[in-house]
């Protein structure tokens, strides 16, 4: 299984039914072709879309009808549109159950750098540092490593996106939980040893007794 | 209202103007406005908008023409043109939060002198802002936004210039709507009145200044 497929299936996971849920651009799209059949997940675009849909078949898309990328997609029934005002609200106002972004580093307290590296790669946070700052639960879906570099490290070098840490980080080789300030290594991809993680980790982790595969 | 013709609705628009602009990546952005803005070569712009879409497209045209001064968005990501431009220091580019950039305008049409928000603390956002205490929670003070002129792109306006949104066209429409001190609002569609519903008008008549007459 190639690691986005590993990273979006653990992820999937973490649905229930009813739920409100914000995925950023990249692997955490990826998710949503993961919900189990017949469970009723609420997508949010935060362009102002709840019940994003998937890429419409040839000839059916709608210029008026996109994702924040801007890129068409479709809406599922019981779908509603909104305002960016309304689309925020909803996002910081305690109503957005999980939002699953991507990350550049996270650091050992759980703090996440996303949106800009400074002189190189100017994006702009567009609505990163909300979502970071008030969904009820934040799940980072990222590679371990970039280019042989370690991105969950002991402090954040970018600039950060949100003071307040995230839930999760899962990677093609482990789950780690970043709850009262520590970095927990929850589980590991299948086949994978608990120090392959910590090798490719420059955070220090807490290793429990017993380190659970993750169930994919 | 007054329904105005494309070319003097833009004529009226001074070089050195501050316009908010609706559209997320160019969707509810009103092209026909934007490109006889190109056309009279107007300069000097400082513009609010969620982003700067991409080259060729909504706000990227402007960009693109160097049309512009200043810009307040959430998001560059998508425009090379627009991040070599920051680079270079020939644009100004202010980046806000996307939730914080709609509730700064949203404050400014409401008579509201700011919003308090957690979103930036503890992160360049927050340079050179106030820290504000309510019940125990630490927020920032984000001032209100306003501009010379909301350029709206409707999907229905009647003769009257009440508007509604098409799907996710409708994004910072509405808000800015309320923020400019002249609102120019272009449509997919001009009907007569009563065709939209009052329950499905979303800006009101009184808002809206001029209504562009399609081609």
């Amino acid at each position: 299984m190639n690691p986005q497929t590993i990273i979006a299936r653990r992820i999937a996971r973490e649905l229930s039914s009813g739920m409100l849920v914000n995925l950023g651009i990249g692997i955490p799209t990826l998710v949503a072709n993961h919900v189990p059949s017949g469970m009723q997940v609420f997508f949010q675009s935060e362009n102002g879309l709840i019940g994003t849909g998937s890429v419409p078949e040839d000839g059916m898309a709608h210029p008026m009808l996109t994702d924040a990328a801007g890129q068409p997609v479709t809406a599922l029934p019981g779908a509603s549109t909104f305002d960016s005002a309304m689309s925020f609200g909803l996002i910081r106002g305690g109503h957005l159950d999980l939002t699953v972004l991507g990350g550049l580093q996270v650091d050992q307290a759980g703090q996440l750098a996303n949106w800009v590296i400074p002189n190189k790669m100017v994006p702009g946070m567009g609505g990163a540092m909300d979502l970071v700052s008030g969904a009820k639960r934040v799940i980072v879906a990222m590679q371990h490593t970039a280019k042989g570099s370690a991105k969950i490290v002991k402090k954040c070098t970018l600039p950060i996106t949100s003071t307040r840490p995230v839930d999760w980080v899962v990677t093609e080789l482990a789950v780690i939980s970043f709850r009262d300030g520590r970095a927990t290594l929850l589980e590991t991809a299948p086949g994978v040893p608990v120090a392959q993680v910590v090798a490719a980790t420059e955070a220090d982790l807490v290793i429990p007794d017993h380190v659970p595969e993750m169930v994919q | 209202m007054r329904t105005i013709a494309l070319e003097r609705s833009v004529a009226m628009i001074p070089d050195g103007a501050c316009l908010m602009i609706g559209g997320f990546m160019s969707v509810g952005t009103p092209e026909r406005v934007i490109d006889e803005m190109v056309r009279q070569n107007k300069r000097d712009l400082t513009v609010i908008a969620n982003d700067t879409a991409m080259p060729g497209k909504g706000i990227g045209k402007l960009v693109q023409a160097k049309l512009v001064r200043k810009i307040i968005v959430s998001h560059i990501g998508l425009n090379p043109e627009t991040q070599r431009q920051m680079m270079t220091d020939e644009l100004e580019v202010e980046l806000v939060p996307q939730g914080t950039l709609v509730e700064r305008i949203r404050a400014g049409g409401h008579g509201l002198g700011g919003i308090l928000t957690q979103t930036g603390i503890g992160t360049p956002v927050e340079t050179g802002k106030q820290r504000i205490e309510v019940n125990g929670k630490t927020y920032l003070l984000e001032i209100a936004l306003r501009a010379d002129f909301a350029l709206v792109q409707a999907f229905i306006a009647d003769y009257l210039g009440n508007l509604s949104y098409a799907l996710t066209a409708r994004n910072f429409n509405p808000i800015i709507a309320m923020a400019a001190d002249t609102v120019i609002a272009s449509a997919d569609n001009i009907v007569p009145v009563g065709v939209i519903s009052p329950d499905h008008v979303v800006t009101p008549a009184p808002v809206v200044d001029y209504v562009v007459a399609n081609a």
